[in-house]
């Protein structure tokens, strides 16, 4: 065996380092030296199949085969069974692409993750990576954005806004400078598609963000990263270094006589600087307060100049556009939601993990194909859908088709793509108060209806909860919520009574007196 | 515009800054057709038109912010309900602002507030003008459903800790007024929100009490505040105005527009007036908070006489007190000469009072020796500027600054001395101006919040003809002059003399680094940045005036703004910061002994002729005693009755021991003033003066601005200061009879050029006029020199340099700068009777750690101080802000002593001492200087004198 090197693939994200990859990964290397093996270990991305994190790979007869999920102990074992070369082991799962969880997805965004090593920039390349900078650094910026129009990507952080016309805004504006700012503060709680990106192939964000400049004429760039990911943030800057030394970033990226250049800037580590204006705020070395729109971002954004200011998902979309075309992606997809979803699911899911999707698909089938139903085995009696801001849907709901539209017809949100599943232990009264509370915890403090608003919601809640005149509390709750959405200032106080007028409609057996 | 004279009524408040544009859009709002300019906000398009959005956050005096959201509005095809404050206007727009829906949300909001929000309304400070309150009933809030058990701020602390307001954060609505006015208005970015969320609290600083932080307390917070969070204690402790009367700071040159809000003939408090042209609605710690010496107890009021200093005091009637100083100045003058009596007037004064100073001295005293404070301060300036420009006045109007792309500050110190226009300065820099400061103190403009010199040249004190030859010489060799302007508007020949002298290898930056200790690279990149502008303004203080070489710099100056085409429209321009509230006006009103009104030489037989015609009297063609000739002349035994309306000689002017003889020399000493001042203590007479809220007349700013002053009581000595000075001439025999101050301006007017047109009436109708105001300029003249210059052609003066005697030996090594601080104002007389000695209660002395280390002196230690004048101790601080062999203390307090050891140096051309560089040595004592406790002595025994006029003996 030592004339052939193997390659075995350990995960190197997050996830699968919580859950022993590590470990796994060690446990390999010194069973390798005591064999003697020939064998490379590579730490990839995630194939975000997490219920089975570790999960490692093999390369076989060009194939790539799956063992998971598995533990250091179980290293010596799976040698023994010859899993170099695809042996059979308990914890086999036979070839990665056939694993019908993920072979029923539909890759664009997500195409390398889990495949390459996050960090060769060769991997990138090998896997398709830079074909689309490599279009757009030939075409007028009017054509790159034209593209992205085309393609009907719309903005993935959750208020799904078409970015080919925010881009077109922000090229359209005034300013000797511009920038693109890609908020990767990631914090709806059940998502994590953000950082799989930046942990499992950074480049390819570093990529849209480079297109991005060159549509719209900026040279400078943030990524405003979650503080909270540190491992992300490492590999971020990693990959941003590689690719300056290639020429892919700085003042002439890809010999196109143009300039980008990119930083990470680690985020201020509170919810409602994801709200973009606040972002931009906290990127000026600001507290992170709200700032009123219009002026958008497009045409006053960072430092007052005009700023795309986009999710890492709709930025790690852009060159699969570009290099396949805005066809190709605007094939996947239903009515106005085109192209892809990421899917996170979370929560008490038996199969929890990255499906990435066309739109159309039902939440039904997400929860029950892809989810498996709750981690407990107990039935779904809600999910939330969008992050904490989400409301909480009804399983009478769940035929509703992941489609932008659709769910904002229920009172629902798509947002980042996050679902985290509740079996019927789930106290909805708790999680409508929860709504408040995070409401609470989070807002910034600026404008009323969310500083105060959010306390007197959690007030009135335990109020109704413990029976102190329920009805009236009831209709308080109600007017309340009426408030604080169409009175905030911003999406944290405009929806955090989403979830619990939810729970008022569609779960009010859980709001009254216990 | 605003009434002079009302009822009191909180100010008209339009939710929104105004916009500049001047496309107009035309949209509706509640069906009401409203054309304003694009970029309004739609609330202050609302207010325009006569409808009141409700709102708690905005302000026409903040940039918008959108977080109260009372202001929500519906606006056909707009999604949800935008915030008007933070809506702009559009064309075709249909704007709702009265609907069930906005009234249930406004009501819904209110409710959310007053949830947190004590209700003890009847007994709050602000009952009766209280934003929230009015609200509260704007929207009908009648119930609060969630009650008051929960969540709440209503056992916040107070903070107590500034003399002159509260903050009681258990009233606060947290709607950043407060701090954005400290940010955007004062410009000192004290103030934040701490925490978030429904923690989030108002902070000063590191949440420390107001008093420990860097609050300056300007009180914009104050102000700003639509609750009884921020709150004056002299508010709290009287209860609302009743009227309000419209009148103009008695303090520094920037001379800021004030409604006195008061309650009969109590002022309850100050508020800038948002109407104000030089203030705009904003104001500094003196002039908002420091009126309280108005009422002082140590104020005088009625006349004193003695025979000799060593008297007691003797309280009499008006008509002895005057009586006995008009036989007094007739007997001397009898006995010396006409020559042998005189007067000096103070900057401090009206217009109308100084114009009538001069006048009795040049008509009932019969002589010209009638001179103002000014000398000691500005008078390089109207030589300086009149020999170049042609008239002797800063070319600016202070809003000229907010069109400035590089500031140059020279030898002044705005944010102490000049607040408010500091603040409209630092707006203008933190939109991206660039600054060069030229000062040889670290002052706060080097480095502050939000502002960073792009260059300091941190030059030796007595350097700056230097300096300025360094920086022509830059501009010239670098050929950075605007040769098209030179061409178009100076005499040609005056400039290539200046430019050979200039362009002269002793005048360059590298041959003068050593002389100004500034790097020659420094001065060049400083010159780059100001000949680039492309509008580059430069500001000056006393710091440039007050030298050897004052007059000189001053033509620099004036030099380097023609060179570079920085003279003639907005955002350019030479500006002296005036130090106090009338510099300008005193010289306009000829004060000094050689001009007559309007700049005019006395020797001019026209001029004379006309003031002749209308004053009935001959008047000498020869200028009289300037004020250091006076005391030459005291003690040489030549000059023997004086009559001082509102200067303190004996503690501003330098070389006190040399101005105590002299006064010590007088056998008359007339001094009308509101307290027993140092100059006073050497008086014969003592005519109680009243202060600017016990009269009327008009500052003149540094801006040219002349500006009403409105007797908003009844004096407390029963005259007002011209109406003394009337009296003494009357009894002097030169007969006066003025019915009112106004009745003076109209004199003035008929008299003076420049003033042509200026009446009472005219300024109740314009607020103010920036003369020249005339037929040609009838709204006055806020940019001089646009076409051409005054004088005609611009006259390029050659400035060479010469250093100053006051240079460090080895018995002197340092060099002594004085300034001021923010708290106090020139002596000290007012703002020491006033809380503000809180935070300067002592002038202490600045020594750099290496000089300190050297002399084994350490942080608080006495210090003695001694030049070849006399010597003084004071206490040490340790601090970078001086450089090394330089020293620096203020004149706020007469025991200081500092101008004890300041010298007769002065200005070639105007005689202005040279407060700003005295050799001395510095060296660690254990006692006062023997100046100091004959000081002691003096006063002690003066003040008893004048304890024995208030208690009479049979008491």
């Amino acid at each position: 065996m030592a004339d052939k090197a193997h390659e075995v693939f350990v995960p190197r994200d997050t996830t699968a380092r919580s859950m022993g990859a590590d470990d796994v990964a060690a446990a390999i290397a010194a069973e390798i030296a005591r064999r003697g093996e020939s064998v490379t270990v590579v730490r990839n991305g995630s194939r975000g199949l997490y219920w089975l994190e570790p999960m490692i790979e093999v390369e076989a007869g060009g194939v790539r085969h799956a063992y998971g999920p598995v533990e250091a102990a179980d290293v010596p074992a799976l040698f023994d069974a010859g899993f170099l070369a695809g042996g059979e082991h308990g914890l086999g799962l036979g070839p990665t692409e056939e694993i019908p969880w993920l072979a029923k997805q539909s890759r664009l965004t997500f195409a390398r993750v889990g495949i390459t090593d996050p960090l060769s920039l060769d991997d990138y390349q090998a896997h398709g990576g830079y074909a689309g900078l490599a279009r757009a650094v030939d075409m007028p910026r009017d054509e790159i954005v034209e593209i992205v129009t085309e393609s009907g990507l719309r903005g993935r952080g959750g208020a799904a806004f078409p970015t080919g016309i925010k881009w077109r805004t922000v090229l359209n504006a005034e300013g000797a400078q511009k920038y693109v700012t890609c908020n990767a503060d990631e914090g709806d709680s059940g998502t994590y598609a953000d950082r799989m990106i930046m942990e499992s192939d950074p480049f390819v964000l570093i990529e849209g963000m480079t297109i991005a400049g060159l549509a719209v004429g900026a040279t400078m760039g943030y990524v405003y990263l979650r503080a909270e990911y540190p491992l992300a943030i490492r590999i971020m800057n990693e990959a941003i270094r590689i690719a300056e030394e290639a020429g892919l970033l700085g003042n002439n990226v890809m010999d196109s006589g143009q300039a980008f250049h990119l930083e990470v800037r680690e985020a201020a580590g509170a919810y409602i600087c994801g709200e973009e204006t606040s972002m931009l705020e906290s990127l000026e070395g600001k507290r992170g307060m709200i700032r009123f729109r219009p002026p958008l971002p497009a045409i006053k954004g960072l430092f007052g100049a005009p700023t795309v200011v986009n999710n890492v998902i709709t930025l790690a979309s852009v060159p699969i556009i570009l290099a396949e075309g805005a066809e190709h992606y605007r094939d996947y997809g239903t009515g106005r939601s085109r192209g892809t979803l990421t899917v996170q699911l979370a929560g008490n899911v038996k199969r929890g993990g990255l499906v990435e999707i066309g739109f159309g698909h039902t939440l039904r089938e997400l929860l029950e194909d892809f989810g498996g139903g709750t981690a407990t085995g107990r039935p779904i009696r809600a999910v939330q859908a969008g992050g904490p801001l989400g409301a909480y849907v009804h399983p009478s709901q769940f035929d509703t088709p992941l489609d932008y539209e659709a769910f904002e017809e229920f009172g629902g949100m798509i947002g980042h793509g996050g679902l985290v599943v509740f079996d019927d232990t789930v106290d909805m009264g708790e999680q409508a108060r929860f709504a408040m509370e995070f409401c609470a915890i989070e807002s910034c403090g600026k404008c009323t209806p969310c500083r105060i608003g959010a306390v007197r919601g959690v007030e009135v809640i335990d109020r109704i909860l413990s029976g102190v005149d329920e009805s009236d509390n009831l209709l308080l709750l109600r007017d309340l919520c009426d408030t604080m959405v169409a009175g905030s200032l911003c999406a944290l106080g405009g929806m955090a009574p989403f979830p619990v007028i939810s729970v008022l409609d569609h779960f009010p057996e859980d709001l009254r007196a216990r | 515009m605003s009434q002079v004279y009302e009822a009191y009524r909180r100010p008209e408040d339009l939710g929104a800054p105004p916009s500049e544009s001047a496309t107009m859009v035309r949209l509706t709002i509640d069906g009401k057709t409203v054309t304003v300019p694009e970029g309004t906000m739609v609330i202050r398009a609302a207010a325009l038109a006569g409808i009141n959005i409700p709102k708690l956050c905005a302000s026409d005096m903040l940039e918008p912010f959108g977080s109260c959201r009372l202001c929500l509005v519906e606006i056909e095809g707009a999604r949800g309900l935008p915030a008007s404050c933070t809506t702009e206007v559009a064309d075709g727009m249909e704007v709702t602002t009265q609907n069930p829906r906005l009234a249930d949300v406004r009501r819904n909001v209110m409710e959310l507030y007053i949830s947190d929000h004590p209700l003890d309304c009847l007994t709050c400070p602000t009952n009766g003008d209280c934003e929230l309150q009015d609200m509260a009933g704007a929207v009908g809030l009648r119930d609060v459903r969630y009650g008051y058990a929960g969540e709440n701020h209503l056992d916040a602390e107070k903070d107590e800790s500034n003399p002159y307001f509260t903050f009681d954060p258990s009233k606060c609505i947290v709607c950043s007024r407060c701090v954005r006015a400290c940010d955007e208005v004062q410009g000192t970015f004290a103030l934040t929100i701490d925490g978030r969320g429904f923690d989030s609290k108002v902070a000063a600083s590191q949440d420390q009490p107001f008093i420990d932080s860097e609050c300056v307390s300007c009180g914009a917070c104050v102000q700003a505040c639509p609750t009884a969070t921020l709150t004056e204690t002299s508010l709290i402790e009287m209860g609302q105005p009743e009227h309000s009367v419209i009148t103009t700071c008695a303090y520094c040159g920037v001379g800021c527009s004030f409604r006195a809000e008061m309650k009969g003939e109590e002022v309850v408090k100050m508020i800038p007036n948002k109407d104000g042209h030089a203030n705009h609605g904003h104001s500094c710690v003196k002039g908002r908070f420091a009126f309280g010496y108005a009422t002082h107890k140590d104020r005088i009021t009625a006349p004193l006489i003695r025979e000799s200093i060593g008297d007691p005091w003797r309280e009499v009637s008006w008509e002895e007190a005057i009586g006995f100083a008009a036989d007094r100045l007739k007997r001397i003058r009898e006995k010396y000469g006409s020559n042998s009596i005189g007067g000096i007037t103070s900057s401090r004064c009206t217009n109308e009072e100084t114009y009538l100073v001069q006048k009795m001295v040049r008509s009932a005293f019969g002589n010209n020796n009638v001179d103002t404070c000014a000398r000691v301060c500005h008078s390089p300036t109207g030589y300086g500027l009149k020999s170049t420009l042609g008239e002797s006045a800063g070319t600016q109007a202070f809003d000229s600054v907010l069109k400035a792309d590089v500031i140059m500050v020279i030898g002044a110190n705005p944010t102490v001395a000049h607040p408010v226009f500091a603040s409209q300065m630092k707006r203008r820099l933190r939109e991206g101006a660039r600054l060069i400061i030229v000062d040889p103190l670290q002052i706060d403009l080097v480095r502050s919040a939000h502002v960073e010199a792009d260059c300091h040249l941190q030059l030796r004190p007595g350097t700056n003809v230097a300096i300025i030859n360094a920086l022509a010489h830059a501009v010239l060799s670098e050929r950075l002059e605007d040769r098209p302007y030179i061409e178009d508007r100076c005499d040609l020949d005056a400039f290539e003399d200046w430019r050979r002298f200039i362009l002269e290898e002793r005048n360059s930056p590298e041959a003068l680094a050593e002389v100004t200790g500034v790097p020659a690279e420094d001065v060049r990149a400083a010159a780059r940045l100001y000949a680039s502008g492309p509008n580059s303004a430069i500001y000056y203080g006393l710091g440039v005036s007050e030298h050897a070489q004052g007059s000189t710099m001053v033509m620099g100056i004036a030099n380097l703004a023609m060179a570079t085409g920085n003279l003639g429209r907005e955002g350019v321009g030479v500006s002296p910061l005036r130090g106090q509230n009338n510099v300008q006006g005193a010289c306009d009103m000829g004060s000094f002994p050689h001009e007559l009104p309007g700049y005019r030489h006395i020797s001019d037989a026209e001029t004379r002729a006309l003031f002749e015609r209308e004053w009935g009297v001959e008047l000498l063609p020869t200028p009289g005693f300037r004020i250091p000739n006076m005391f030459d002349a005291a003690i040489a035994g030549d000059f023997k009755g004086l009559y001082v309306q509102g200067e303190d000689m004996a503690q501003s002017d330098p070389d006190i021991t040399h101005v105590s003889d002299a006064l010590s020399a007088l056998e008359c000493l007339i001094v009308q003033d509101l307290f027993l001042t140092e100059t006073a203590k050497f008086a014969h007479v003592f005519l109680p003066g009243s202060s600017f809220l016990e009269k009327n007349g008009t500052y003149t700013n540094a801006e040219r601005r002349i500006s009403p002053v409105r007797k908003v009581m009844k004096p407390l000595t029963g005259y007002e200061d011209w109406e003394v000075t009337q009296l003494l001439a009357n009894a002097m025999g030169y007969p006066m009879n003025y019915g009112h101050a106004g009745e003076i301006m109209d004199e003035i007017a008929r008299l003076t050029p420049t003033f042509s047109g200026v009446s009472y009436e005219k300024l109740d109708r314009l607020g103010s006029i920036q003369w020249p105001c005339n037929e040609k300029a009838e709204h006055g003249t806020p940019t001089m020199h646009v076409d051409t210059f005054v004088r005609g052609k611009g006259l390029f003066r050659l400035t060479p340099y010469v250093a100053t005697q006051e240079r460090s030996t080895s018995r002197y090594p340092l060099l002594l700068t004085t300034g001021r601080v923010l708290s106090q104002y020139n002596v000290g007389a007012q703002t020491r009777r006033t809380r503000n000695v809180q935070w300067h209660g002592e002038d202490i002395l600045e020594i750099h750690p290496h000089d300190a280390e050297q002399r084994g002196i350490e942080q608080g230690d006495w210090v003695g101080l001694k030049s070849r004048a006399g010597d003084t101790v004071l206490r040490a601080d340790i601090t970078e802000r001086v450089q090394p062999g330089v020293v620096y203390t203020t004149f706020h307090h007469p025991e200081s002593g500092a101008n004890v050891v300041t010298t007769d140096n002065s200005d070639w051309a105007t005689n202005c001492p040279e407060y700003k560089v005295t050799a001395v040595q510095a060296y660690r004592v254990t006692r006062l200087s023997d100046w100091q406790l004959e000081f002691g002595e003096f006063t002690e025994t003066q003040l008893e004198f004048l304890r024995k006029a208030r208690t009479p003996a049979d008491a």
